[in-house]
């Protein structure tokens, strides 16, 4: 067991927080919810790519900072940004999913075409995996397109497009070869959010607030050589990226940092004579919770040292999806539990507590539970590759279950 | 920068693993648990022969030095077995408050016997983290009088280590006049626990460091018991996979259900982190005492509440056969009972991490 970094990293970290000390100012307020990054936005994480705080390992030459890649360094800059409370750079699904997969599996031309703008918050993406019919059972998704005098012609829709309003650009999940079998059909298509056919609806959610829309392609045209591997080939590229979704989700300093705000709201919120920690019931939980952020933060310190040794994170990361969703769920279940009558204030009322934010955190985390592969999803994944259990039998369809499925979704077709 | 055992440890964990296996089967575990005494000579002689009695005994007593991980490896493999062997009381807790607070004459006296495996010292500390039955040791400079409970590795101890009311620990002779030994039986038969009752019983005083050694035992003996439960649940939730795998039921092996693969997915999720969270505790003992006491806290209750969980869901994963004691899965059971509750159950636990960082007034 050994947590130093070693000389050359106190070395880095020294560098990281006169930077920030530095320049910190400069950083915008707060991002909140916006998918368009303000001008000062843009600004920052130019400066943060100017000196290799994000964007770090991208290639030069596709306008990321070119370093090698140093597990440590990546760590220590995330910790100083969280403990300096400066956002790290814009983190969103065009950088954290689509250039990953473009470097990994793009063309040349894409990756010089796409990659630089993308990091420097030009181009905003949206991404369209899911379908009103295809959630957990995504190899079943059923938007097609049809090759016709050298485009492709897009018909379906899409939902849980986040930012799908905002977006220049999706990446977009469509089946091209309607003979192949359920994973080889599929192709991955880069487009242009502006081509004739595609209609975007909000989907408000129980937060009130529309998080998320539905995307409709009604022979939506795109050029042939707008996809990214071979056609048919696209449930492989998609998951080249899911894999990056995962690790966003498992942020461990986040968790600390979301105690922390608990601890503060607890220590401030009055009961009577007192505030909500000398409450023994409500102390109790939260240290039951503190203890379980520390098994995570450590849980996660675990996974970076195995993949320092070329380990891939085997169980310890397996569970993280899971496990960090419930923990960030519960933490604001205590918030709203510690605020009592005044846990249910919300929509901008009188006396609401920090705008409303534990209510929405507590109902979107449980969004997170279900989204990025629910967490009966994540406990298959975890019985079967983490513990060899059996997999699930798979039934043949009967003939005849088939061809009613076809009858209905035809009919449907028909209908829309 | 490396979270994790070194190779040295690995080495360990491999060698008590390999001679537990070898040495302690659960027909073994069985035939000691139903014993007056349930210590193994077996077991504790093989492990002798890897050194693990004098590990925590410094080097000039003729021990080992090592650190708090390496106990807690050992830990781990003893409550992955439930090997039924004195460790966390005699081994780890005695000669840390010998080397801390003993005299020249008590250390040289004990130290290199605990080390040969010729000496076993029980530890009572019970009453420094809650006060049950009235219980507690009062000094009044020269006698002890008054009740401890729940001395670990009771029985054939040739000596006590206890502490009074005031924090202060005492070496008490097994022979002692005026002390009377009763033991508690307790719904783990392979560990021994008992209740000491001193009426102006002569001991020798350790050094008054103001609470100090005593806190240090806690931390100790908390980050240990957390590490025996690990392994227990450990071996819980491998059982509960390798059952589910061979049991067929309605034409199919169980474990290809979703609802018991998720029970074992659920096991699993909430076990793994538990290894950073000992790991990590054991480590700060050793090397940032500043937040031992707490990581210690965190470490302690959080596996009792995570492994009361695994010990029920690996049972009911086993069905009926789980509950029987044929199966002898209610061996790992109690284990992972017995470390819950003893030096603090979680909510007493919480309650002290929470004093420690100041969210109460009362300590």
């Amino acid at each position: 067991m050994d947590l130093d970094y070693g000389p050359q990293y106190d070395v880095f970290r020294e560098e990281v927080r006169q930077f920030l000390q530095t320049h910190g100012h400069r950083a915008p307020d707060g991002q909140g919810r916006a998918a368009r990054p303000s001008p000062e936005a843009v600004e920052w994480q130019q400066l943060l790519i100017l000196h290799g705080y994000t964007a770090r390992t991208i290639p030069k030459e596709y306008g990321g900072y070119g370093a090698e890649p140093d597990i440590l360094k990546s760590r220590i800059i995330a910790e100083e940004f969280s403990r300096a409370g400066i956002p790290a750079g814009l983190a969103n699904q065009g950088i954290s999913m689509l250039v990953p997969t473009l470097l990994e599996l793009g063309t040349e031309a894409q990756k010089r075409q796409w990659i630089e703008p993308t990091l420097n918050g030009e181009i905003v993406w949206c991404q369209g995996y899911s379908e009103p019919g295809a959630g957990s059972d995504l190899a079943a998704l059923k938007t097609s397109a049809r090759v016709e005098n050298g485009d492709f012609v897009i018909n379906g829709q899409k939902i849980w497009t986040s930012t799908a309003k905002q977006a220049d650009m999706i990446f977009c999940l469509v089946r091209t070869e309607p003979d192949a079998p359920k994973h080889g059909s599929i192709s991955y298509l880069i487009f242009s959010m502006d081509t004739p056919g595609i209609e975007v609806r909000p989907l408000k959610t129980m937060t009130g607030h529309a998080e998320f829309n539905e995307t409709f392609f009604t022979d939506v045209r795109v050029p042939l050589d707008q996809i990214v591997g071979q056609r048919g080939q696209g449930w492989y590229v998609a998951n080249a990226t899911l894999g990056h979704e995962r690790g966003m989700l498992g942020d461990p300093d986040a968790l600390e940092n979301r105690l922390q705000a608990l601890v503060r709201l607890m220590q401030k919120e009055r009961i009577g004579q007192g505030c909500a920690m000398d409450n023994a019931v409500l102390r109790d939980r939260l240290v039951a919770l503190q203890a379980e952020v520390a098994a995570m933060k450590f849980n996660g310190m675990r996974i970076l040292s195995n993949s320092l040794r070329g380990d891939a994170g085997g169980m310890a990361k397996l569970v993280v999806k899971l496990q960090s969703c419930e923990l960030a769920h519960q933490i604001s279940a205590l918030a709203i539990d510690a605020m009592g009558e005044m846990g249910i204030l919300y929509h901008g009322s009188e006396r609401e507590r920090e705008d409303g934010a534990w209510q929405w955190n507590y109902m979107f985390q449980l969004g997170l539970i279900i989204g990025g592969g629910t967490a009966q999803i994540q406990k298959n994944i975890i019985a079967e590759r983490g513990l060899e259990m059996p997999r699930e039998p798979k039934f043949a369809t009967p003939p005849a279950a088939e061809q009613a499925t076809a009858v209905a979704s035809g009919q449907n077709k028909g209908a829309a | 920068m490396d979270f994790g055992l070194s190779q040295d440890q690995e080495m360990l964990c491999d060698a008590i693993s390999r001679t537990l296996a070898d040495t302690c089967p659960l027909d073994h575990v069985r035939e000691c648990a139903e014993g007056s005494v349930p210590f193994s000579d077996n077991v504790r002689s093989a492990l002798g022969e890897i050194g693990i009695w004098g590990m925590m005994v410094p080097e000039q007593h003729d021990g080992l030095g090592m650190t708090m991980l390496d106990a807690a490896v050992v830990a781990e493999q003893l409550g992955y077995a439930v090997a039924p062997v004195p460790f966390i009381g005699a081994h780890v807790l005695a000669p840390l408050a010998l080397a801390q607070g003993g005299s020249e004459e008590l250390k040289a006296h004990w130290l290199p016997r605990i080390a040969k495996g010729e000496a076993q010292i029980a530890v009572a500390i019970a009453e420094t983290v809650e006060i049950r039955d009235r219980a507690g040791v009062d000094f009044d400079g020269a006698k002890l009088d008054g009740t401890a409970l729940f001395a670990l590795d009771f029985l054939e101890a040739d000596a006590f280590l206890v502490a009074d009311t005031a924090g202060r620990m005492h070496s008490v002779a097994g022979d002692a006049a005026g002390l009377e030994k009763v033991a508690l039986k307790t719904i783990d038969r392979t560990r021994s626990v008992g209740e000491l009752r001193f009426s102006g019983v002569a001991g020798e005083a350790l050094a008054d460091d103001g609470g100090a050694t005593v806190r240090r035992l806690r931390d100790a003996g908390r980050v240990l018991l957390a590490a025996d439960s690990l392994g227990a649940g450990q071996a819980m939730i491998e059982k509960a996979v390798d059952y589910a795998g061979q049991r067929e039921q309605f034409g199919r092996v169980i474990g290809s259900f979703q609802a018991v693969k998720h029970m074992c997915a659920e096991m699993a999720a909430r076990h793994e982190p538990c290894r950073s969270l000992v790991w990590y505790a054991a480590h700060a003992f050793d090397a940032t005492p500043d937040e031992a006491s707490l990581v210690a806290c965190h470490a302690k209750s959080h596996t009792g509440e995570v492994h009361r969980f695994v010990a029920r869901t690996s049972t009911e994963v086993h069905g009926g056969m789980g509950f029987t004691d044929l199966l002898g899965l209610h061996f790992w059971f109690k284990r992972i009972g017995f470390d819950r509750q003893v030096l603090g159950g979680p909510e007493a636990v919480r309650a002290e991490a929470a004093a420690l960082q100041g969210w109460t007034q009362v300590a």
